[in-house]
């Protein structure tokens, strides 16, 4: 087999799932973001630290991200809408995911290209209509990939990356989430 | 990824967890939660039955079904002494823990114990549940096993050279343990039943024998393997309308080519892959059961047959909320799962046949339509709106191991064994899911599993026999130690 570099350091993620098999507590990892209100709609996240392997760790730097919405709902459009950070979590997670299996399975990649489209009804949010959910009534990705496989191989890569994905598991199963006032 | 935002430098990581590791009671813990803590009932027994005399026997064999007698066959084969210790009757859980309309799996053709098989009219039809039964009760009987019936295994723990085992009729002393109990014992639920209203009644494979004993109106049949889709179709015949939860599964026609797919995982060698050859142990270990039936019309139940009767798909169920079920978004990718790794193993055939110069006894390849997504798979279903009376869970077994005091098990309650020699020594399991091949569930798999194991086992015998009688001979006058001066 020719050596394939997709740039996934895989053996790393096979030794560490091999460690953490004898250590679940050190798998437990929590993600933050913090974010401040600007003015209208408009607020600045940031993210750096996390906590996970039984410590403290941190980001190389920190990442800041706006987010608003666009003029068509009355906003200044200072960053992108929250719903759309989805598709942005969406798209990145499953994307990772098929180089590393790429990378696991000896799949050489040679580019990886996606769309991601979220249907909305702006009602639910609105409140002009109960019975409209709040949320994306359904997401859609399209994934066009150029590699050295068959076309059975790249869909099963894409099944695969699903099956593996946190942001996948995350918008498509329940997910209890508490929120309160300091 | 660069080596920092790989952010698990291993080899520092393994340390940390190492060190971190010795730190944790898990063993501790293992040992209270599954040790059946001091005080319980085997301690108080051992003392009723303090007085009565330790039977030696060289080998006990648990559990009476074909593994256990198959381990039986192979035991008095090589003349080693040994009882089947059984707590009810032979193919105890074939008569007390089945459905009604339940067939194998396995065509006829496939039913075959060691030095006994199927000789009946019908090689390609299915044995029913009684047939089994009596089948098993034939292999017991002709290979003049010697079961213990009605003897309830309380306890086996190490003692000295082998282990000590408490039986509902006595204790006995012996070198080796085969465990033969079963990989189904008990069913297994998720942890959020306990949350669905009450009006709704719950059932599992075990309670279930057929739909009459439901009550009429909607079911929700939780999980999607030969279990799930066999008890869906029945419900939905018996004028209940179904819903099924529908999780990673495993999807097989009933015939590929003209022949039984069960026939082309044996002939193609897929079946007797051998455990230390499959990639992901784990996994192939915890697969569901194929989504297969034995009907005498050898029809295929995959998910499009469900659908095409009317039974409504939907996804994996992940939590009650407010008396609501909340299923998976994600269902598109089961099925894409399941039709591309059927895909993949019906290459396996077709180069199988190809390469064997097969292909001219069997029919053209043929491929199957994908699982067709519903158009509007419901995420949630209000449990008291009285749309569903009964949820049948169809989510799995697994073993009981509760009285096993010897510390062999993982973190999960399974056994940790290698090919079937149990991580202690004299200490063996058999009738696993890949116990050491592929095949090893399947009643037609047990014999060279019971095979490998019993030589594995006479070979321990054989082999601390000779230590122990090393160890006794007389050598210390030959080479004194320091005490002996």
């Amino acid at each position: 087999m020719t050596t394939v570099t997709n740039g996934v350091n895989v053996q790393a993620l096979l030794d560490a799932r091999e460690a953490l098999k004898g250590a679940p507590e050190a798998a437990q990892f929590t993600w933050r973001a913090s974010a401040k209100w600007q003015s209208g709609v408009h607020s600045t996240i940031k993210v750096q630290s996390f906590f996970g392997l039984g410590e403290e760790q941190s980001h190389k730097e920190e990442w800041t991200f706006e987010a608003d919405h666009p003029e068509v709902f009355a906003a200044e459009d200072n960053g992108i809408t929250p719903i759309e950070y989805l598709l942005v979590g969406l798209a990145s997670c499953l994307t990772g995911g098929i180089a590393s299996v790429a990378e696991n399975r000896g799949i050489q990649l040679r580019s990886v290209e996606s769309t991601v489209e979220g249907g909305h009804d702006i009602r639910g949010i609105l409140g002009a209509d109960s019975d409209v959910r709040n949320g994306y009534n359904d997401i859609k990705v399209t994934f066009t990939i150029d590699a050295d496989a068959s076309r059975q191989e790249i869909e099963a890569l894409v099944a695969q990356s699903q099956k593996r994905s946190a942001v996948f598991d995350a918008l498509t199963n329940p997910t209890n989430v508490t929120v309160e006032v300091a | 990824m660069s080596g920092r935002a790989g952010g698990l430098p291993t080899r520092a990581l393994r340390k940390t967890l190492s060190g971190r590791a010795g730190g944790l009671p898990t063993r501790a813990l293992r040992k209270t939660l599954s040790g059946r803590a001091g005080g319980l009932p085997t301690r108080a027994l051992r003392k009723t039955l303090r007085g009565q005399a330790i039977e030696r026997i060289p080998t006990v064999v648990i559990g009476a079904g074909h593994a256990g007698l198959a381990a039986s066959y192979f035991l008095s084969d090589r003349s080693i002494d040994h009882v089947i210790l059984e707590r009810g009757e032979v193919a105890n859980s074939w008569r007390r823990e089945r459905w009604d309309s339940l067939r194998l799996l396995t065509p006829n053709w496939q039913s075959r114990l060691p030095g006994l098989r199927y000789e009946g009219p019908d090689p390609d039809g299915y044995m029913t549940v009684g047939e089994v039964t009596e089948f098993i009760e034939r292999f017991a009987t002709v290979s003049r096993a010697p079961v213990r019936t009605g003897t309830n295994v309380t306890s086996v723990r190490r003692a000295d050279d082998g282990y000590h085992v408490t039986a509902s009729s006595g204790e006995i002393r012996c070198r080796a343990v085969v465990i033969a109990s079963g990989a189904c014992n008990q069913p297994s639920v998720p942890p959020f039943t306990g949350a669905v209203p009450a009006t709704v009644e719950q059932l599992t494979p075990f309670d279930y024998r057929d739909p009459a004993k439901l009550p009429d109106g909607g079911v929700l049949v939780v999980g999607a393997s030969a279990t799930g889709v066999q008890l869906a179709a029945e419900l939905q015949r018996s004028g209940r309308p179904v819903t099924l939860s529908v999780g990673e599964h495993v999807r097989l026609p009933r015939t590929y080519r003209g022949r039984d797919v069960l026939w082309w995982m044996d002939a193609s060698g897929v079946w007797d892959q051998r455990y230390d050859e499959v990639e992901d142990l784990t996994r192939a270990r915890q697969l569901p059961s194929p989504q297969l039936v034995g009907t005498p019309e050898r029809t295929t139940l995959d998910l499009n047959a469900l659908a095409s009767m009317g039974v409504e798909l939907v996804g994996r169920w992940g939590a009650v909320r407010d008396g609501r079920a909340l299923f998976s978004g994600g269902l598109r990718n089961m099925f894409s799962l399941a039709d591309l790794k059927m895909g993949r193993l019906l290459d396996t055939f077709d180069e199988w046949a190809r390469t064997h110069g097969r292909d001219a006894e069997v029919d053209p390849p043929e491929r199957f339509a994908p699982t067709p997504v519903p158009s509007s798979a419901r995420l949630q279903l209000d449990l008291r709106s009285g749309e569903i009376r009964a949820i049948v869970w169809a989510t799995g077994f697994r073993p009981d191991y509760d009285w096993l005091d010897v510390p062999a098990l993982d973190a999960k309650g399974q056994l940790r064994h290698d090919g079937g020699a149990v991580d202690s020594p004299g200490l063996y399991a058999l009738g696993l899911p890949v116990l050491r091949r592929r095949k090893s569930t399947f009643i037609y798999g047990i014999e060279d599993d019971a095979r490998a194991v019993i030589d594995h086992l006479a070979r321990y015998l054989a082999e601390t026999n000779a230590i122990y009688l090393t160890q006794r001979a007389p050598t210390a006058p030959l080479n004194p130690g320091p005490q002996a001066r």
